[in-house]
């Protein structure tokens, strides 16, 4: 290994001269300009991460981002309406409607006077000004890696939402937490929504990213949920950005005592995503699900890399991911389990599977184990490779044409991963975009 | 679940204080002035009477190597090598080119007898015919006898020390050295290319299935040593070849290095087998002194239906940092790598395989066995890759790793990249996953999901390691019968 000089690529060039310039426009109290700060300094020291970067091995945002492009603006009317368009094409999830325009909390959109009761929703772009006791208390708690993409939100969030849920209130209907980007020209957008789930409390949201596919956007998006003691949490995102977009997104969550929390995300759209999980359990006897699946073709790429922390005795965790990669589209998954020394009674497993369609396609797997505890159950699995040659025949041999058999093997592979969806509905919703998407292909 | 407690005794019977081998050799020896640059380099080069071109080609890796920077990426926590306090050739006085045993000093003699190692030809014939090894014997920088040389040649077989490969045969010598692990592979292979001392060469002709298992026991003897051996084996076409190695060292407080590099050549049809029992000093309980073991070890399948396997025995070394490897280049190669590696007190493995698929209908299997115990941490590192060519690649992994307490830790990194869609790559730590029909088949005749379990992959692993054929590989065959059960992935 030779020394290495940094060099700055354009696109860091462009948003290390952008954030002295922004950030008075930036919202927030003098504590929220601090972490701005600091998490300015921490890329500046980064940089975009490379592939020399471990954790962004296969996932090279330096080459992909050319350029960086500029900072979105608040949405005007006419954006508003372009996002109501865009909202409207889109396949739909049943609940209560919350929209983030250009990562701007926007109430034109959104559906407050449904709120349930006992579940309470702030602007956060004007919580981050007003010194919302959760800003100081909670952001930054659960996505807490030293990781750039982390830092660029911090440094460069705009808004979004804080959604808190009271102790013992069992939310029916799902939230519909909506993000949408829009505008002719590619823009870079900083949204981030905090969820708080009280003790005994649970809660469906269906996250949804949402974009046209020309302009290539560049969105960096974080969640943060914090789920309280006997809490049960279902979360799904479903990444329907735009063609052109590179979508990087971290979750982050910090589970309490006999609790459930299941987090699912589907790629199908985007340029390219990264998906990065930080999961923590921090009571006992917690069980947390972390799936998804990603449906690519053309030169997409998407990339699903976790981290479980069982910080924590006698808890559960799944990882189950599936990717269908068709034409050059590139996988990834790096799953991480980490148990902690006293972390005894563990129980962990992580799986991934992928078909490859074609000969440019590629999948990256890296399931990682760290453990420290000894009486524990862990395990990893990752398969790759093309669909079975005698499953084929077999349908085929029953007058079924090639691409129809193809499909139906395809239906059933994802199929088996959207199980551990939940929600009926939701999950219908997601067959029929995984319907689409195979109809498309043939 | 926690480890059996049959397992627990069988891995503290091996625990760092029961290092058996840790007695010094009293040789008078002749060292090199400590510290390393290119006089250093030169003088090496001078010692072994070595041609022009070899000379150059070590100063070329020197200079590259000031170049370089120490990997950190390992999951290992050392203090900052001083690669000036290290004497880079350490040679018994008395070796001056001995012709016979009786030259060599009893002192070494003894000592190799001590570790269970006859180097003279008929006491090992004493034995049963075919349990009968050639070994070449390596004393800290020098080979100081190599046995059954003769009978070797009329097989046509070379089997010998590198320097006199270097001397003897070196047109063979420069056709294939560096052309597996390159001169610039990575800071420890570029350093043993600069000062490497001895090693073994092997050169097995075509369709020639060697007549006897070959060995190299390496013996680090000296203190402010390192040792850097370098290792050559090529399987002409058709050819067969066992080859096993072994390592010890004396007990001390301080820590030496030893990189070496083994390359690996297989043309069409042959087939080379190398095994391992490495059983470095590991430092005391503490963590004091030990070998620091740095070793790059790569096999190169490049003729069609070619075959390289790799067994490792693991228990010594304060650190561990040896990804043996393949590279299936040949149409229908195949690779394995089959590891059980044992830490206790503070000894640190990172150790794993790299089993990269370029040509077609290449298959490569991978079956690791971490345990660790005291405060020490064992990682398995693999890489499984396919590239665009290689059609219908397969390959197969299984690791499993246990600990013993809760002071230590056990990690698995293993990286997975396909890029054809033929490939059908599996990799797997849960052990119930090995075969269902195996595993259907034991328990309805009684056994339990985990005896069953226990039965395949031990009965697995057991078909590998009952091959090492050797008296040293005794902690080997202890080593298999430890359970694994209680394992996580």
């Amino acid at each position: 290994m030779t020394d290495v000089t940094p060099i700055r690529t354009a696109a860091e060039s462009a948003i290390l001269s952008r954030f002295p310039q922004a950030k008075a426009s930036l919202p927030g109290t003098p504590a929220v300009a601090a972490l701005r700060e600091q998490a300015f300094g921490s890329f500046v020291e980064t940089g975009l991460p490379h592939r020399r970067v471990e954790k962004w091995k296969y996932t090279d945002l330096r080459a992909m981002m050319r350029e960086a492009a500029p900072l979105a603006a608040a949405p005007a009317a006419a954006d508003i309406a372009a996002a109501e368009a865009l909202l409207a094409a889109a396949p739909a999830f049943d609940g209560v409607a919350l929209t983030v325009v250009n990562g701007r909390f926007t109430p034109e959109l959104s559906d407050l006077a449904a709120l349930p009761p006992g579940v309470s929703v702030a602007d956060l772009g004007e919580a981050l000004g007003s010194g919302h006791p959760l800003v100081g208390e909670r952001m930054g708690r659960a996505a807490s890696a030293d990781d750039a993409a982390l830092a660029l939100n911090a440094a460069f969030m705009t808004g979004g939402v804080i959604v808190t849920v009271a102790d013992a209130v069992t939310v029916v209907s799902p939230l519909a937490l909506r993000f949408v980007t829009v505008g002719d020209v590619g823009a870079a957008t900083y949204p981030r929504a905090l969820l708080q789930v009280g003790a005994d409390a649970s809660l469906t949201v269906i996250e949804t990213h949402l974009g046209a596919d020309g302009p290539a956007h560049q969105t960096n998006t974080v969640v943060e949920i914090f789920a309280g003691d006997r809490s049960s949490l279902n979360h799904v995102r479903v990444n329907a950005a735009g063609a052109a977009t590179v979508d990087v997104s971290s979750l982050g969550v910090v589970l309490g005592a006999h609790a459930s929390a299941n987090t699912f995300n589907f790629v199908v759209n985007p340029a390219a995503a990264r998906h990065q999980v930080f999961f923590r359990f921090a009571g006992e006897h917690s069980t947390g699900n972390i799936s998804g699946a990603a449906m690519l073709k053309g030169r997409r790429h998407a990339d699903s890399t976790l981290f479980v922390d069982h910080a924590v005795p006698h808890c559960t965790s799944r990882e189950t991911f599936a990717h269908v990669l068709d034409g050059e589209a590139t996988g990834v998954f790096q799953g991480m389990i980490l148990v902690r020394p006293d972390a005894q009674k563990t129980d962990g497993k992580m799986m991934s599977r992928a078909v490859l369609l074609d000969d440019d396609a590629v999948m990256n797997n890296k399931p990682e184990l760290e453990i420290y505890a000894d009486d524990v159950v862990c395990g990893h699995g990752a398969t790759v490779g093309a669909l079975d040659e005698d499953l084929l025949f077999y349908l085929r041999a029953r007058g079924l044409p090639k691409p129809e058999a193809e499909a139906l093997m395809l239906a059933a592979f994802v199929g088996e991963a959207l199980e551990a969806i939940a929600h009926d509905g939701v999950r219908e919703t997601l067959e029929g975009m995984v319907d689409a998407w195979l109809k498309a292909r043939a | 679940m926690p480890a059996v407690h049959e397992t627990v005794e069988q891995v503290r019977a091996i625990d760092v204080d029961q290092y058996k081998y840790g007695f010094v050799t009293d040789v008078e020896m002749d060292l090199a002035p400590k510290g390393l640059n290119e006089d250093i380099v030169r003088m090496i080069s001078a010692k072994k009477g070595e041609p022009s071109w070899m000379t150059d080609w070590r100063l070329d890796a020197f200079r590259r190597w000031q170049t370089m920077r120490e990997p950190q990426w390992a999951r290992v926590d050392y203090p900052p090598i001083d690669f000036n306090e290290i004497h880079y050739y350490a040679a018994p006085k008395k070796n001056n080119a001995p012709k016979s045993l009786d030259e060599v000093d009893p002192a070494i003699l003894d000592a190799y007898k001590k570790l269970g190692i006859p180097l003279r030809e008929q006491e090992m014939l004493a034995g049963v015919q075919n349990s009968r090894v050639a070994v070449d014997a390596v004393f800290d920088s020098v080979s100081v006898v190599t046995t059954f040389k003769e009978e070797l040649s009329k097989a046509g077989v070379i089997f010998c020390s590198m320097s006199e490969a270097l001397r003897e045969h070196p047109e063979l010598v420069r056709k294939y050295l560096g052309t597996v692990v390159p001169v610039t592979d990575n800071y420890y292979a570029t350093l043993n290319c600069a000062v490497f001392t001895d090693g073994s060469f092997v050169y097995i002709p075509k369709g020639v299935r060697c007549p006897m298992e070959l060995s190299t026991y390496f013996r680090i003897n000296e203190k402010n040593t390192g040792q850097f051996e370098r290792t050559l084996i090529i399987a002409e076409e058709g050819s067969y070849v066992s080859y096993l190695e072994g390592c010890t060292a004396p007990q001390r407080d301080e820590n030496q290095l030893h990189a070496a590099v083994v390359e690996l050549v297989a043309l069409d049809d042959a087939e080379i087998k190398y095994s391992t029992v490495q059983n470095w000093y590991p430092g005391d309980a503490e963590g004091k002194g030990g070998i620091y073991n740095f070793v790059t070890k790569r096999g190169d399948c490049r003729g069609r239906n070619s075959k390289i396997s790799w067994t490792q025995v693991e228990t010594g070394s304060s650190i561990t940092w040896k990804y043996p490897s393949c590279i299936l280049r040949g149409d229908g190669s195949r690779g394995e790598f089959y590891s059980i590696a044992v830490s206790n007190g503070r000894q640190q493995v990172d150790s794993g395989t790299k089993m990269i698929h370029l040509g077609k209908n290449t298959t490569s299997r991978i079956i690791a066995k971490g345990i660790s115990a005291g405060r020490s941490n064992s990682t398995y590192r693999g890489l499984v890759s396919a590239h665009r060519k290689a059609t219908n690649a397969r390959n197969f992994t299984n690791c499993d790793s246990l600990l013993i307490g809760n002071k230590c830790g056990a990690h698995t990194v293993p990286y997975i990249e396909s890029k054809n869609a033929s490939a059908v790559f599996e990799h797997e730590a849960t052990t119930s996953k090995i075969s269902e029909d195996q595993l259907f088949y034991c328990m309805q005749r009684g056994l339990s999901a985990e005896e069953a379990t226990a039965l395949i992959v031990n009965g697995f692993v057991k078909d590998v390691l009952q091959q090492l054929p050797m008296e040293f590989a005794v902690e080997a065959q202890k080593l298999i019968s430890i359970s694994l059960e209680g394992s996580v992935g």
